[in-house]
C-alpha cells in the first residue's frame, strides 16, 4: 500500500497543485476538510493561500488546530506551505496582531524598505535558498538540492524563529529571512514547492520518502 | 536575489493558442498544454494565459486548457480574460490558476480589484493595462476591450489607483511596440517602476535579447514575450544565459 497524505483543505487558496505535485511524487494524495480525518493518514501538508486572521480562525473553528498537534505529537510528518507555514508561529503582525498555532516560538513580520530605498512588495517570484549546514532535518528535505537552486515565493510577510535551530534555509530579499524550517517530523517552507517546479518537486519527494520511512 | 521572471503568454482563443499583431491578424501557434509544458521544460519561470475570445461559451474550454496545465506544469499560472466577477476569479483559481488578470472590468468597475484582493490576497490580482501612447507622445492612455476602447484614463494615474485598490502586480503592455519587436516601451515602463513599488510586467514589443536588458534597467520585474518564444525565434534558455551575462539576475 503506498504512503497516504492528507492536504487539509480549509478554504484558503487552490489545493489542486498541491495535490497533483504530491501524487506525482508517488503517494496517495487525499484533500479533507474535517479534523477527524487526519488521524487516517500519515503524513498531512498544511498549503494556503491569503490572509492570516482569516486562516487561523477557520482552522480553530474547525478543530484542525487540536488535530494537527497531536497528529504532530504522534511523531508523523507534517509540511506546512506559505501560509500553512506561517500559521505555526506563536504570532503574526498581519492586519493587527493574531496569535498562531504556536507550534515555534516567534513571529511573523512584514517586509519593510530599508531608508531611502524602494523594496518590491509582496516579494513575489524565484530565489534562492541556502542550506542550513548545521540543521540534520534540513540535509533530508534538501536531498539532491545545492545551495543556490531557485524556489518561487509570493509573499508580504516572513516568519522569524526564536529559537534558530529551527531555520533549515534562508533566502536574501533585502535581509536574510529564513525561508524554510525542519525539525524532526515538522517541516515548514514559506516558498511553494508545488510551483517551484524540478526543485519544488524534488522537495516534496525528499517529504514524501521521509514520511515513508517514518511508518 | 530576486530573479527576473522571463513569461511567455499564451493568447488562447476557442483552445488553441493564437497571436496578432497590435492586438489583430491572428495566426495559429499551436496547443496551450503542449505549449505551456516545453516552456516549463525549457525555462519558463511564469505562463501567462490570456483568454482573448472570452464569451461565455468559450470559457469553458480555457477552464478545462488551465485544469489541463496546471495539472501538468509546476510553475505559476497567470489566467485572464474576459473575468468580470470574484465569482469568475473563484472558479479560475480552482481549475488552477494562480493569479487573475483584470483589465476592462477593473477599468470598468475598479472595486473589483479591491473585492479580489481582499478575498484571495493582493498575491491573486494583477491588473493588465494596456498602454496606447496619445498623439503628443509625452502620455499614454488606458485602452479596453482588447485594445479596442480608448478610455480616458491617464496610464500612470490608472496603475498608482490599481495598487492603492490592492493590485499585487501590473502587467503593462504597449500597444504601440506589441508584435512589432521594436523593442519594449521604456519610457512607459520608466514613468510606471517610478510611481509603484509592485512588480510590474513588461508586454509588447520584445523582438530580440537586448530588449529584454533594457526593460529590466528601467524596473521590469519580469519580462513577457509571446511570438518570439512561440513562433522559436528565441529560445528561452538563449534569453536568460544573455541576460545572466549582462548582470540580470535570472533562474
Amino acid at each position: 500500500m503506498s504512503l497516504k497524505i492528507a492536504v487539509i483543505d480549509y478554504g484558503m487558496g487552490n489545493l489542486r497543485s498541491v495535490s497533483k505535485a504530491v501524487e506525482l511524487c508517488g503517494a496517495e494524495v487525499d484533500i479533507i476538510n474535517e479534523a477527524n480525518q487526519i488521524e487516517k493518514y500519515n503524513a498531512i501538508i498544511l498549503p494556503g493561500v491569503g490572509a492570516f486572521e482569516p486562516a487561523i480562525k477557520i482552522i480553530k473553528n474547525k478543530g484542525f488546530d487540536t488535530a494537527v498537534k497531536e497528529h504532530i505529537s504522534k511523531n508523523k510528518m507534517f509540511l506546512g506551505i506559505c501560509l500553512g507555514f506561517q500559521l505555526l508561529f506563536s504570532e503574526s503582525y498581519e492586519d493587527g496582531l493574531h496569535k498562531g498555532l504556536d507550534i515555534i516560538e516567534g513571529s511573523v513580520e512584514k517586509f519593510v524598505a530599508p531608508k531611502n530605498e524602494k523594496l518590491i512588495i509582496p516579494h513575489m517570484g524565484w530565489n534562492k535558498i541556502f542550506i542550513s549546514k548545521q540543521n540534520q532535518t534540513a540535509q533530508e528535505m534538501y536531498k539532491n538540492i545545492n545551495d543556490g537552486d531557485y524556489v518561487y515565493f509570493v509573499h508580504s510577510y516572513f516568519c522569524k524563529p526564536d529559537d534558530k535551530n529551527w531555520i533549515a534555509t534562508t533566502t536574501d530579499y533585502s535581509i536574510n529571512f529564513c525561508s524554510s524550517v525542519a525539525n524532526g517530523n515538522v517541516w515548514g517552507c514559506q516558498f511553494h514547492p508545488e510551483k517551484s517546479s524540478e526543485i519544488g518537486l524534488r522537495i516534496l519527494k525528499n517529504f514524501v520518502e521521509h514520511s515513508e520511512e517514518q511508518c | 536575489m530576486l530573479a527576473v521572471r522571463v513569461i511567455p503568454c499564451l493568447d488562447v482563443n476557442a483552445g488553441r493558442v493564437v497571436k496578432g499583431t497590435n492586438f489583430v491578424d491572428l495566426r495559429d501557434a499551436g496547443d496551450p498544454v503542449e505549449i505551456a509544458k516545453r516552456y516549463n521544460i525549457e525555462g519558463a519561470d511564469e505562463l501567462v494565459f490570456l483568454d482573448i475570445t472570452a464569451s461565455s461559451d468559450k470559457r469553458n474550454i480555457t477552464l478545462d486548457v488551465v485544469k489541463k496545465t496546471a495539472e501538468q506544469v509546476f510553475i505559476p499560472l497567470t489566467v485572464g480574460g474576459g473575468i468580470r466577477t470574484v465569482d469568475d476569479m473563484r472558479t479560475l483559481l480552482k481549475a488552477g490558476a494562480d493569479k487573475i488578470s483584470i483589465n476592462t472590468a477593473a477599468v470598468q468597475n475598479p472595486r473589483l480589484i479591491h473585492d479580489g484582493s481582499r478575498k484571495f490576497g493582493n498575491q491573486c490580482i494583477v491588473v493588465a493595462i494596456d498602454a496606447k501612447r496619445e498623439p503628443s507622445g509625452t502620455e499614454w492612455k488606458v485602452y479596453t476591450h482588447g485594445g479596442r476602447t480608448r478610455t480616458n484614463l491617464d496610464v500612470i494615474e490608472w496603475a498608482k489607483k490599481c495598487v492603492e485598490l490592492g493590485a499585487g502586480e501590473i502587467l503593462l503592455t504597449s500597444m504601440d511596440r506589441d508584435g512589432t519587436k521594436d523593442g519594449y516601451d521604456l519610457d512607459l515602463m520608466e514613468q510606471i517602476t517610478k510611481v509603484v513599488d509592485v512588480p510590474v510586467i513588461a508586454s509588447g514589443g520584445a523582438g530580440k535579447k537586448e530588449h529584454f536588458v533594457d526593460v529590466c534597467k528601467k524596473g521590469a520585474s519580469a519580462v513577457l514575450a509571446a511570438s518570439l518564444f512561440h513562433f522559436k525565434q528565441l529560445e528561452i534558455s538563449d534569453l536568460k544565459n544573455y541576460m545572466r551575462q549582462n548582470n540580470i539576475a535570472v533562474r
